[in-house]
């Protein structure tokens, strides 16, 4: 168990940089989640904290110990890869063994870890088939077996649930939810499934284009998305990013919204820092709106806007709502039944949640 | 109805002249090494008689025992037999050293790719299609230099040189499939360089180890050129022999033992192609086939 | 502490170019250097043994003013071009009958392709004794009543080339069954059912849709077969010993003759380099495109 910190790293093939100034840093127990689309940087990133690429500049500690020239077996690590990487010639229980044989622990100890490993990942009964033998997640949990013997300071686990199905995928999760639990171990996780970011992560990193546009617990990264990226990036349906302008009244500001053949939309009671209030009044902003965030206005609230629903999607606990906003499409989500196709309807949003964004710079407005 | 009926006649009439014509290819095939086997069982007035392709009248191992142990190669009358050891002394060791070289070599071009990695396979990958008169000259000096000219160890040395082209392209195009995580896993389990080859990457390989040898061993064994240009007399290997038994230009030819010559030469590959077939084709597309 | 890890990770990183080193080395040597060196005694007067004097293009004028070689440069264009075009054309024909599903495919496929097995020096051998005309095939049809029906190709100066060439065909042609086979299986399905469904019938479909799909496999089949006829030598030596006379003649016997039987170093090796720029004109474009196609996919 232990802390990690990356810091200022970077790395290229050749003239091309794949990270740009890398730096994150976590806490003992930690559960950190490298988050971003296909070609960010993630597994080589990942790769470079177990000692499997080389380190073009910066330095990468673990337990406050600098390895950068360490090889992996050095570095205390375990790792769990995205095609499991399971010794084919090798029973399940000479997989799991062999670190250990190289380690030069002794039958007894190495018998026991097997036991206690298998145990916790009910693969008992599989020890002595062959990989090929296995299915998808029978295999996937041989290969955290291999990494749990391992005892490390550090577990990375590259995409572990990326080749499975859907529904063994979600068990899966579950399961190393579970496990974090139990072995307190600080974990590196790579995915670009924001699901299993926010279930997972105590700490997540999203990246793009090899650098960190933000690193912070899920549930802020989710409410307090860094920029428009992050926005759209996290969160399923995505943030609706609408075009607005800013209007400010005393310490609060309302965005006002431009809905074709209908009177604009007043997003009202917007808190912002009276420096923010000032640089941005009647200037143009990007305002987000997460889907739940609308609701259909009571009597009670006067309605923010009057739109009509274009395209309406039933998805069993709730209704997506497509409609025109700004002149950009907008999704709402809302009770089952509320919304029908070609109404016209008054909706109200939660300017708590509502956050804004430089037109320019794209970054959020505090 | 009817239309069906001639339908299904046009196929069935499609389907006997393709049998027909895979038949006749086939039997065209077998024919020369039918001739080989039944020349070699007919004694030699038989075959001055003018029977060619018909079964012997009468069977006799005659001249398979003159072929294995008194025809005359050049001067010396001892058959094939020493001949044939010879080979087999040449083809073991070299068909050994250039698989284990070979599988050495594609594991690193592969799993532990180095800047230029690519090129020095480039350079490899062109002497599978060296033409060999191009370094016949050089190779002679060379053997003669190192005291290895016309001896057993001496073509050893130059099958392993030119042999590692073939194997280490065979174990590089197999090895690229292998994915690179199993190697990093390894490594992560605290394997080093000859550990990961030895326990994780050449347990998988047996196929291509098969592959690999089997190649070798048949173009070793069938190779004529090495052979008769840097080894003479009894230090030769079987196919400059048997080609000096066919050319012997001496007395009345004896057909029955250049055929049964020609048959103990073919049938350790034979026996090689028949056992494994499979793995002998996969070595033939290697060089054609993507990999 | 931390220096030794480093020099051991430093050795680690180093290990694996020091283990393929000897290997380079050898191909380095025994390949481009050796092609060096027969390039220099290419141009001096080596005769029995190489002598260093630089004598300029001399031996090539030499070589192209040898009758023996325009037969043996002549030689391999007809042997080469019918060699191609018949192992090319039967290997073809035999794999798309053989992918009909046809029941004992394996064996008869396995029949097709054992010649591939046999030394050329055997194939010359049996070859030699079926085309004998005393005793071979001639004599066989003559037995059987027609008696002016002459196959004497291989005493036959002007038809003895024709010979290696059978030979040859006999030998290969399995092999070009064998890639176009793999090419073959490795055609999509689907592209022949969507065909079909829109009413192409079966010898439209081969030739439209799967001959030019298996374009990848021609060339293979092509370089490669070319290859072998260019270095084609111990099934010459072994079936006419370039005879009769030397009307079956090919570069490889030439060089082989040249230098090792007629003390003509210079001039073997200089018709040792003709050859090999022949074979590079053909493989190195191929090696080209085949490596850059497999970085890209
Ligand atoms: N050996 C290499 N040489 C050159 N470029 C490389 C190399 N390895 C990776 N890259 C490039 O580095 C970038 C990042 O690769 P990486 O594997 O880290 O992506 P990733 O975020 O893990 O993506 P994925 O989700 O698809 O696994 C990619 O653009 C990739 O093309
Ligand atoms: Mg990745």
């Amino acid at each position: 168990m232990s802390t990690l910190e990356i810091d200022r790293v970077r790395k290229s093939y050749g003239h091309f940089e794949v990270l740009k100034e890398v730096s994150i840093s976590i806490g003992t127990g930690d559960f950190l989640v490298l988050l971003g689309p296909s070609g960010c940087g993630k597994s080589t990133l990942l790769n470079m904290i177990a000692g499997l690429e080389t380190i073009s500049g910066g330095e990468i500690r673990i337990a406050g110990k600098t390895v950068n020239e360490l090889s992996p077996k050095d570095r205390d690590i375990a790792m769990v890869f995205q095609s499991y990487a399971l010794y084919p010639t090798m029973t399940v229980r000479q997989n799991i063994e062999f670190g250990m044989k190289i380690r030069k622990v002794t039958q007894a100890d190495r018998a026991k870890a097997v036991k206690t490993a298998s145990d916790l990942l009910q693969i008992d009964h599989l020890l002595d088939r062959k990989p090929s033998q296995l299915s998808g997640g029978q295999r996937q949990r041989v290969a955290m077996g291999r990494a749990i013997v391992r005892e490390p300071k550090l577990f990375l686990f590259d995409e572990p649930l990326s080749n499975l199905d859907a529904k063994l995928r979600v068990d899966m999760r579950t399961e190393i939810k579970r496990l974090h639990a139990r072995l307190g171990t600080t974990i590196v996780y790579v995915t670009h499934d924001q699901i299993e970011a926010m279930t997972l992560a105590t700490r997540v990193a999203v990246m793009k284009d090899g650098v960190v546009q933000q690193l912070d617990e899920p549930q802020a990264v989710y409410d307090r998305p860094a920029n428009v990226y992050v926005a759209r990036f996290v969160g399923s349906p995505a943030m609706n990013i609408v075009p607005a302008v800013l209007e400010v009244q005393g310490s609060t500001a309302t965005a006002v919204i431009d809905i074709a053949r209908r009177p604009a939309a007043r997003i009202a009671g917007i808190t912002l820092s009276s420096e923010a209030l000032q640089r941005y009044a009647g200037k143009k902003v990007l305002v987000g709106i997460r889907p739940e965030n609308f609701s259909i206005a009571t009597g009670a609230a006067p309605p923010s806007l009057t739109i009509d629903f274009d395209v309406v999607e039933p998805t069993g606990p709730d209704t997506l709502a497509v409609f025109q906003l700004g002149g950009v499409e907008v999704t709402a989500r809302l009770p089952p039944k509320q919304a029908h196709a070609g109404q016209e309807a008054a909706l109200s949003v939660d300017t708590s949640k509502t956050v804004l964004f430089d037109i320019e710079s794209e970054t959020r407005i505090d | 109805m009817a239309e069906a009926l001639s339908q299904s006649g046009k196929a069935r009439l499609g389907r006997i002249v393709i049998y027909t014509c895979l038949l006749i290819v086939a039997l065209l095939y077998l024919m020369p090494l039918w001739v080989m086997v039944s020349t070699s069982l007919k004694p030699l007035d038989e075959i001055y008689g003018g029977s060619f392709i018909g079964l012997p009248k009468v069977v006799t191992l005659d001249a398979w025992r003159a072929a294995w142990s008194q025809a005359c190669i050049g001067t010396e009358c001892t058959g094939l037999k020493p001949y044939f050891v010879n080979s087999l002394l040449m083809v073991i060791p070299a068909v050994a050293l250039s698989t284990g070289i070979g599988a050495i070599n594609g594991y690193i071009l592969t799993k532990w790719k180095f800047p230029g990695a690519n090129f020095v396979f480039g350079l490899m990958l062109f002497g599978c299609f060296l033409p060999y008169q191009a370094i016949l000259i050089p190779m002679a000096r060379t053997l003669g230099l190192l005291g290895l000219a016309g001896s057993i160890p001496g073509l050893v040395a130059v099958h392993v040189s030119y042999g590692i082209c073939f194997t280490t392209l065979f174990f590089r195009n197999y090895f690229v499939s292998l994915p690179d995580e199993l190697t990093k896993a390894a490594m992560v389990d605290g394997a080093g360089f000859f550990r990961i080859f030895w326990s994780v990457i050449l347990p998988t390989s047996i196929p291509i180890i098969v592959v690999s040898c089997i190649w070798q061993f048949t173009q070793i064994w069938n190779d004529f050129l090495f052979g008769v240009s840097f080894t003479s007399g009894s230090s030769s290997p079987i196919t400059v022999a048997l080609n000096n038994i066919v050319n012997v230009t001496t007395g009345r030819k004896q057909y029955n033992v250049d055929m049964a010559a020609a048959m103990i030469a073919a049938i350790p590959t034979l026996v090689v192609y028949i056992v494994a077939g499979r793995y002998f084709v996969r070595g033939l597309t290697a060089g054609a086939v993507k990999g | 502490m931390s220096a030794s890890t480093r020099m051991s990770s430093r050795l680690a990183a180093w290990l694996p170019r020091i283990v393929v080193a000897p290997s380079l080395l050898v191909v380095i040597v025994t390949v481009y250097l050796f092609i060096l060196w027969t390039g220099l005694i290419s141009v001096t007067s080596s005769k029995f043994v190489p002598t260093y004097d630089f004598v300029g293009l001399e031996q090539y004028v030499r070589l192209w003013a040898t009758p023996r070689w325009h037969t043996a440069v002549a030689n391999l264009f007809i042997f080469s071009a019918l060699f191609l075009a018949l192992s090319t054309g039967l290997g073809l024909l035999m794999a798309i009958l053989l992918d009909q599903n046809i029941r004992a495919e394996g064996a008869l496929r396995a029949i097709y392709l054992y010649p591939m097995a046999l030394s050329f020096i055997v194939t010359g051998t049996a070859w030699k004794w079926i085309m004998n005309p005393g005793l071979g095939i001639q004599r066989v049809v003559n037995d059987l009543g027609w008696t002016d029906f002459r196959f004497d190709w291989i005493t036959d100066p002007q038809m003895a080339i024709y010979t290696v060439v059978v030979a040859g065909v006999w030998q290969s042609s399995g092999f070009a069954m064998a890639i176009f086979l793999a090419g073959l299986r490795g055609i999509d399905n689907s592209v022949i059912k969507a065909a079909q469904i829109e009413g192409a019938t079966l010898p439209l479909i081969y030739r439209q849709i799967i001959i030019p799909m298996l374009r990848p496999a021609m060339l293979s089949v092509i370089v490669l077969l070319s290859y072998i006829a260019i270095k084609s030598f111990d099934l010459v030596l072994a079936l006419t010993n370039g005879g009769p006379g030397t009307a079956t003649e090919l570069p490889s016997t030439f060089m082989f003759s040249a230098t090792f039987r007629r003390n003509q170093m210079g001039v073997g090796a200089a018709s040792a380099v003709m050859m090999l720029m022949t074979v590079a004109a053909i493989i190195i474009p191929y090696l080209y495109s085949e490596l850059r196609e497999k970085n890209n996919g």
